[in-house]
């Protein structure tokens, strides 16, 4: 058993675990934060990404030891103040999700394209963008257009960053 | 219409939980004192069990029990069922082989169930499943479907020679014949329709509990269906008995036909928790989702159609292998039978149909129901033959559909189904518009320009759901009703809760069936809750799937919900002093006609629960409803889908430029999450059409069995889609509703194929139309087209 630090959604939290735990295993069995969901096993579907200091990554193949003294981001630390992000909001709006498994995945993923790729995205960039998360129901047209929302308000308000 | 009524595109209230994390599915669930499954799967398609060595791995660190085939057949648990009864040609039932929970003595598909290891952790019980030996006596396997009941194939079942299920048929074989006899012209095509892999992204999970108190057991199951399920562990395999068994399929992420069944896992989940009384949990990892889930499709079928001097299409007949897997899944045999070649006729007035099904087993996963479920099938045949025929008789695809469109309704099919409402002509129309079927020519001109190919495809598709008339199905084999319950709580204060046996998976029901409530009652949508999933809380059910929800399910809480109103009138009647007779109910509100006086539906309500204004032996107090409901016929949603694509022959790569579809589904109760319905659909049948396709090597081995092999669609492999509906209201429910669940994964398959092949100029494309099929076919074309 190892031990692990890091703070997750702005809190500090520790814990002893085997050395092969995943973050996701972390953040879903250790601190029961299950609105990071596992998809897959091979870092393809994107149900697992959270932020880890600032930037997206995929949980289920990140080992929780490397994120010893990170920052990191969960879909749970997205809202703030009992307010949605512009990203969820978005999601919710343009009828972006239907399961809601992938959903999570989906909205770190897209707060994290327009952390990197600014507020202005056009339908190629956002379809090229998503490449890493597969939705089974949508078809992504209504996530495409959640994005392209989600990416405008966070523009206005100038609230590009997440909670890191 | 209001803000939250029927029709109305209203925001999701099911959405703010799965935007922030707060969702709550089965992987989610976790109990006190959990252990954790880990099953020990076949790695052979098909051999001999001759020695299990658990020594080691029960000494392993954590592992709290270990269980065999040895260990169900001592408790004499059932085996898994197929609930479809199909009679072959010659009256002779379908051939079942056994399928128990865990291999007993032979495994026949890689990823069969060996053993199941329990331990603390999930990474214990893996790591002890490593020190299971496993002494199999490897046998050849029969994988081909086309070959699969061929002499000299190894059996898969001793109870099924030539590894065959039935040999089923369906129609008038004498005037088919003559028909064809009798033809102008006749088209023929062989074509497969590729096995596919449902993918739903949540993957399968359960979580057994026991409780010796009351010996009651729970489980915790990804179902589309929880009373099936119940009723399936409870009758069949027997578990427990239904009042001593809970099964609750809470938030489920995804189903797509592959959560209906009851499998292996799920069933041993729910019995250890009471050999070992513990928590027993697992969830598939998405290998043992690919190896284990009931795949989809797998036909392999030859088509013919008769056309007459006219362009009229007389008689069509099929011959089909359909691939049912190793074992006879829940609803397996239902599939490539009565929910195929029922819909032959597709939008067409055919005379004559005949088609014959023979249904083997192979070594390779089950296979049943995903999305559209024989459907597309039917779909993908017809409407690839009648493109055929239209190219080879030089009439304009649109035109010759046209043709020999059915124009008045009922009609009744030569294959059972009597069609009650449509206007195929006008969805052809509207469809033709909107995509600019007058434009392409010149866009063609601009493509070749470039040095790429365009093609338009198109599918004019029908289906049959809203699953189903009990008395009907049942007359056909169906072991179980498919009629669907609701009952309707009315809160003291005029709040109400709905228990529905529909199960929503994606579909939105928290928010449709709320704006039915919400229109009916009058009262505000925020006042309605929708309560599913629990067989402790709902009495009975039969679940989602067949784009049923909204027709069946919808009716019975329309049924529950007239009770209601007619109870309530009473109610009012006794407060207002005037006889129900003379009550009108609107927009929530109770009047005595001609008069002013009034009373609203809260008030009612807690005027039913005071009990005061009444005697109770006249009136009982309370206001709660329930009501089952069966359907009169199935639905039939149909419309049509125009794929435009462009093709680069130096790469083989296919880019769709446009997707126009004009669907009827009936009465609309929620615009919004009937195209993402539709625009979910097309995706997959894209996917089938241009990515898809579960392949096994000839040893039985699962090649595709990671998103790695597997190419699912992704958002750059799709366009926006252009989505219209028109409606000609369904006359076998009262609510007009015909579904729209599966019918953009029915129709799009031969839209984007059709669209390739017109693009090519020749029929040689298979699916999945790979870049290397394409890349293929269009040498095939270019060399073609340099020798004429």
């Amino acid at each position: 058993m190892i031990q692990v630090s890091m703070t997750v959604n702005g809190k500090a939290v520790s814990a002893h675990v085997d050395p092969r735990t995943l973050l996701v295993q972390f953040l879903r069995e250790h601190l029961r934060l299950t609105g990071t969901h596992v998809g897959c096993d091979t870092s393809q579907c994107g149900a697992c990404v959270v932020h880890v200091d600032g930037r997206a990554i995929k949980s289920c193949t990140t080992l929780a030891a490397s994120c010893h003294g990170a920052h990191v981001t969960t879909i749970e630390g997205l809202a703030h103040d009992g307010k949605l992000h512009p990203m969820q909001q978005a999601f919710q709006d343009n009828h972006g999700l239907q399961c809601g498994f992938c959903t999570p995945g989906m909205i770190m993923s897209a707060v994290d394209m327009v952390n990197r790729k600014g507020p202005d995205l056009d339908e190629t960039t956002i379809r090229d963008e998503l490449e890493g998360n597969i939705c089974r129901c949508t078809g992504y047209h209504n996530i495409v257009k959640a994005v392209k929302q989600g990416a405008q308000e966070m523009g206005s308000q100038s609230q590009p960053k997440a909670a890191e | 219409m209001s803000a939250t009524g029927i029709g109305a595109s209203v925001k999701r209230k099911e959405d703010i939980r799965f935007i922030t994390g707060k969702g709550h599915y089965v992987d989610d669930v976790n109990r006190p004192g959990q252990a954790y499954a880990y099953f020990l799967r076949s790695p052979h398609a098909h051999a001999t069990i001759d020695k299990i060595d658990l020594a080691a791995a029960k000494s392993a660190p954590g592992v709290a029990a270990i269980f065999t085939g040895d260990d169900i057949a001592a408790d004499k648990v059932g085996g898994l069922i197929c609930g479809w009864m199909i009679h072959s040609k010659d009256g002779s039932p379908m051939k079942a082989g056994a399928h128990p929970p865990l291999a007993q003595g032979k495994v026949r598909y890689v990823g069969d169930h060996v053993a199941v290891v329990i331990a603390d952790t999930y990474a214990q019980a893996r790591d002890a499943a490593e020190k299971i030996v496993v002494d199999y006596g490897v046998l050849p396997a029969a994988v081909d479907t086309a070959s699969a009941a061929n002499a000299g194939q190894p059996q898969v079942h001793d109870v099924a020679p030539n590894n065959t299920v039935f040999n089923w048929h369906i129609g008038d074989k004498g005037a088919t014949d003559a028909a064809f006899a009798a033809a102008a012209h006749v088209t023929r095509l062989d074509l497969v329709n590729n096995r596919l892999v449902p993918n739903a992204m949540e993957p399968r999970a359960a979580v057994g509990e026991y409780d010796s108190g009351s010996d009651c057991l729970t489980l915790y199951t990804t179902s589309q269906n929880p009373h099936v399920a119940r009723l399936v562990l409870s009758a069949f395999i027997g578990i427990a008995p239904e009042h001593k068994l809970r099964v609750i399929a809470p938030d489920v992420g995804g189903g797509f036909g592959s959560k209906i069944f009851i499998y292996a896992e799920e069933t041993v989940c729910v019995w250890a928790a009471r050999k070992i009384d513990r928590p027993v949990k697992w969830t598939a990892d998405r290998t043992e989702a690919f190896l284990s889930d009931c795949h989809g499709r797998d036909h392999v079928s030859h088509a013919e159609i008769a056309i007459d001097a006219n362009g009229k299409i007389t008689a069509l007949r099929a011959h089909t292998i359909a691939n049912l897997g190793a074992y006879l899944s829940t609803f397996a045999s239902s599939v490539p039978t009565y929910l195929y070649a029922l819909l032959l006729s597709g939008q067409y007035d055919i005379k004559n149909i005949y088609a014959e099904v023979d249904a083997v087993y192979t070594n390779t996963a089950p296979v049943d129901a995903y999305r559209g479920a024989g459907r597309p099938e039917a779909t993908f045949l017809v409407e690839r033959i009648v493109e055929i025929a239209a190219r080879e008789l030089g009439r304009d695809p649109a035109e010759f559909r046209r043709a020999n469109f059915i124009g008045s309704f009922p009609h009744q099919t030569p294959v059972i189904l009597a069609y009650d409402a449509g206007n195929y002509a006008l969805a052809l129309d509207k469809a033709l518009a909107a995509a600019d079927y007058k434009g392409v020519a010149a866009r063609k001109a601009a493509s070749a320009a470039k040095g790429k190919l365009r093609g338009v495809g198109f599918s004019a598709y029908i289906e049959a759901c809203g699953i189903a008339p009990s008395a009907a199905v049942g007359s056909l084999g169906a072991g179980v009703g498919l009629w669907e319950s609701a009952e309707v709580r009315v809160n003291p204060i005029g709040t109400v809760e709905i228990l529905t046996g529909s199960h929503s998976h994606g579909q939105g029901h928290e928010t449709t069936f709320a704006q039915l409530v919400s229109s009916r009652l009058g009262i505000p949508f925020e006042n309605v809750s929708i309560v599913h999933g629990d067989t402790d809380k709902v009495q009975m059910g039969m679940g989602t799937y067949g784009s049923r929800s909204g027709a069946v399910g919808m009716s019975a809480i329309s049924k529950a919900l007239d009770k209601i109103e007619a109870k309530a009138k009473k109610v009012a009647g006794y407060v207002l002093e005037a006889s129900d007779q003379d009550i009108e109910f609107k927009d929530g509100k109770f009047t005595v006609k001609g008069t002013d006086k009034s009373i609203d539906f809260g008030s009612v309500a807690l005027q039913a629960y005071i009990a005061h204004k009444f005697n109770g032996q006249e009136l009982e107090p309370g206001l709660k409803e329930s009501a089952f409901w069966d359907p009169t016929n199935f639905t039939f949603p149909a419309g049509v889908h125009i794929c435009e694509l462009e093709i680069d022959p130096q790469t083989g790569v296919v880019t769709i430029d446009r997707w126009t579809a004009v669907d009827d589904f009936g009465k609309l109760i929620n615009p919004m999450i009937v195209e993402g319905q539709v625009h979910g659909g097309i995706a997959q049948g894209v996917g089938q059409a241009l990515f898809e396709g579960a392949v096994y090597n000839s040893d039985g081995q699962l090649l595709t069995a990671s998103y790695m092999d597997y190419c699912m669609p992704r958002a750059d492999n799709l366009p926006s889609f252009h989505i219209e509906t028109i409606e000609t209201a369904c006359p076998s429910n009262p609510l007009g509703i015909k579904g729209c669940g599966e019918a953009g994964a029915i129709a799009s398959p031969p839209a984007v194929i059709n669209a390739i092949t017109d693009a090519l100029g020749h029929e040689n494309v298979t699916m999945p139309a790979t870049p290397q099929v394409v890349w293929r076919a269009a040498q095939k074309a270019v060399m073609k087209r340099a020798a004429e």
